[in-house]
């Protein structure tokens, strides 16, 4: 079962709840996988001891223009939807803009004179680790002036496997990273702060899930710091509220530094057991 | 002047930091770049003068009646968009690119491109200025084009009101939004928080930021919650010759002024943060380099 941590606004404490879930649930034995999917910001290492097993590239094919070849057909910048063939046939100007390339591979089925060959172009890694625990930890981390971490978020979503309960730590917002997480998930687990900027974003992820047909409960980080919104809307909306957490210093502290509170506090560690026991007993362990 | 607060790690306070700097004083346009998360028009209350559609990214749609099933589109698609099942061709919306190339190909000319209608950019006036902002309907994609087109609205704004600033509220993380947001403005703040994911977070935001413009500033939120990792990372931005712009301390009020559907330096402008906020935005428009603690 693939578990999805996310929550539209950031910093609420998604990676806080999916590393905290993943070690209890290391803690206890349960083939358990987590996978930091926020390849824009990938944090989730930073709490674990870890031995890199693995390292691997994602690439995609970016075309690469050979001008003598060329006919000055005009089809490759035509059949580019991404204005990446900057194309001036009076000068005979054809150039490929690698940054705007999304890989498609149109150009090159659509060049007749044989002129376009594709090359890699490596967008970010897939590394493997494993934790102290002997749990793995796969990270998707996308490569700094990339600007897609999507294909490494798939990547690595799909070296995690379908074995076992799988942690994905989300990107934050709702749009493309952050579908892409999702849509692997056979359930959302939202974490939000009881704030007017925590429930707009919660709204826009929930009814962002509602479109893809995916089944979510919220936790309330720093419940006490706040208002009411979310626990109104909550009800009014009947998505199950599986867990409040308030504000303590000694976690803010601990996650500063990179540590986990469940390694040293036991109700920590029973609160977030019993969230993953309340989720696989209304959801199973098994994938849709 | 184009002035962008991004962070890199989400949820370090840009947008309070944000809010706080556009009710300083200076009439000034606010634009709202975190366009799947926008919340500062919670705090403004703007009221619309202009509504725009924005028209977001395609998607393939196929056509059964014509579709023969013959899988081409499957075997070209990149984005493991396509996939047969039970009979059927079916195209995934969330892993389409929208690059037309199944379109182009399909031999039966079954499959269409369209466009989503739903996402809208506002702008109006609010109590200390004009506001223009994006909201991508949710599960929309294509963020960046949105992120240009609140940009260039909120340049249109500032010609016409005779406003000098404009102050950008950028998205968490480093990819294509963010690059939209950063690219081709005069100043970058980068608000991060005294934790290890933060210094993280700041490190990769900090290469982005610098490929765009040199006046990039650093803002410590919550320093106070560890001093010690705040330290460590201004000892970081001073080896990067990045200008430490202040430390804020962690404060509670800054949420009960957000609930009120204000900003900390509106609600209790006599505050230690509020008072640090000042004096960052004062230095920042006096474009000094002078580091304020």
């Amino acid at each position: 079962m693939k578990i999805a941590v996310a929550s539209g606004k950031g910093g609420t404490g998604k990676t806080f709840v999916a590393t905290n879930l993943f070690n209890v649930l290391s803690m206890r034995g349960d083939n358990v996988t987590l996978v930091d999917c926020d390849a824009e910001a990938p944090d989730d290492l930073l709490f674990f001891t870890a031995e890199r097993i693995s390292e691997s590239e994602v690439t995609h094919q970016v075309p690469v223009i050979n001008k003598d070849a060329c006919t000055w057909c005009s089809r490759c910048s035509n059949w580019c939807n991404y204005n990446a063939i900057f194309y001036v046939p009076t000068a005979k100007v054809i150039e490929v803009i690698e940054n705007l390339c999304h890989g498609c591979g149109a150009c090159s089925f659509a060049c007749n004179s044989g002129a376009i060959t594709e090359k890699p172009v490596v967008l970010g890694t897939v590394n493997i680790y494993r934790t102290g625990r002997g749990y793995p930890l796969v990270e998707a981390r996308m490569r700094v002036n990339e600007m897609s971490p999507v294909r490494v978020i798939k990547a690595a979503i799909k070296e995690a496997g379908e074995d076992g309960m799988v942690v994905l730590d989300s990107p934050p917002g709702t749009s493309c990273p952050f579908i892409q997480t999702v849509d692997r998930a056979d359930y959302v687990l939202l974490v939000t702060e009881p704030t007017p900027f925590g429930l707009s974003d919660l709204r826009q992820s929930v009814e962002t899930l509602k479109t893809m047909n995916k089944q979510c409960g919220v936790i309330i980080n720093r419940a006490d710091i706040g208002d009411s919104g979310v626990k109104n809307y909550l009800s009014e909306e009947q998505i199950p509220l599986l867990g409040v957490i308030n504000y303590d210093p000694a976690i803010a502290r601990s996650y500063s530094e990179g540590r986990l509170i469940t390694d040293k506090n036991d109700k920590m560690a029973g609160f977030f057991a019993g969230l993953a026991d309340k989720i696989i007993s209304e959801h199973g362990t098994g994938s849709n | 002047m184009e002035l962008a607060v991004i962070s890199g790690k989400g949820g370090t306070g840009k947008s309070s930091v944000t809010a706080a700097f556009a009710t300083l004083g200076e009439k000034l346009v606010v634009a709202d770049c975190d366009v799947d998360a926008a919340n500062l028009y919670l705090l403004f209350n703007p009221e619309h003068e202009t509504e725009q559609v924005y028209i977001g990214g395609h998607k393939a749609v196929v056509d059964h009646t014509l579709c023969t099933v013959c899988g081409i589109c499957e075997s070209y698609c990149r984005f493991d968009a396509i996939t047969e099942e039970e009979g059927k061709i079916v195209i995934s919306e969330t892993s389409c690119d929208g690059c037309f190339f199944c379109s182009r190909i399909c031999p039966m000319d079954a499959i269409t491109m369209v466009r989503s209608d739903k996402s809208r950019m506002y702008s109006g006036s609010f109590r200390n200025g004009m506001m223009v902002y994006g909201r991508l309907a949710p599960g929309e994609e294509n963020s960046g084009k949105l992120v240009s087109m609140v940009r260039d609205e909120a340049k249109r704004v500032a010609a016409e009101k005779g406003m000098k600033t404009i102050l950008i509220d950028g998205p968490p993380g480093i990819g294509c939004p963010v690059i939209s947001t950063v690219t081709g403005v005069d100043r970058i703040v980068i608000v991060t928080e005294p934790t290890m994911s933060g210094l993280a977070d700041l490190k990769r935001v900090h290469d982005v930021a610098r490929k765009f413009t040199s006046e990039v500033g650093v803002i410590i939120n919550k320093s106070d919650l560890n001093e010690a990792m705040a330290d460590r990372i201004e000892g970081w931005c001073a080896a990067q010759g990045s200008t430490l712009l202040g430390r804020l301390p962690f404060d509670r009020r800054v949420t009960d002024a957000m609930v009120a559907g204000r900003s900390v330096v509106e609600m209790h402008p006599d505050a230690e943060i509020s008072k640090a906020i000042n004096k960052i935005w004062n230095n920042l428009m006096a474009n000094g380099k002078e580091q304020v603690i």
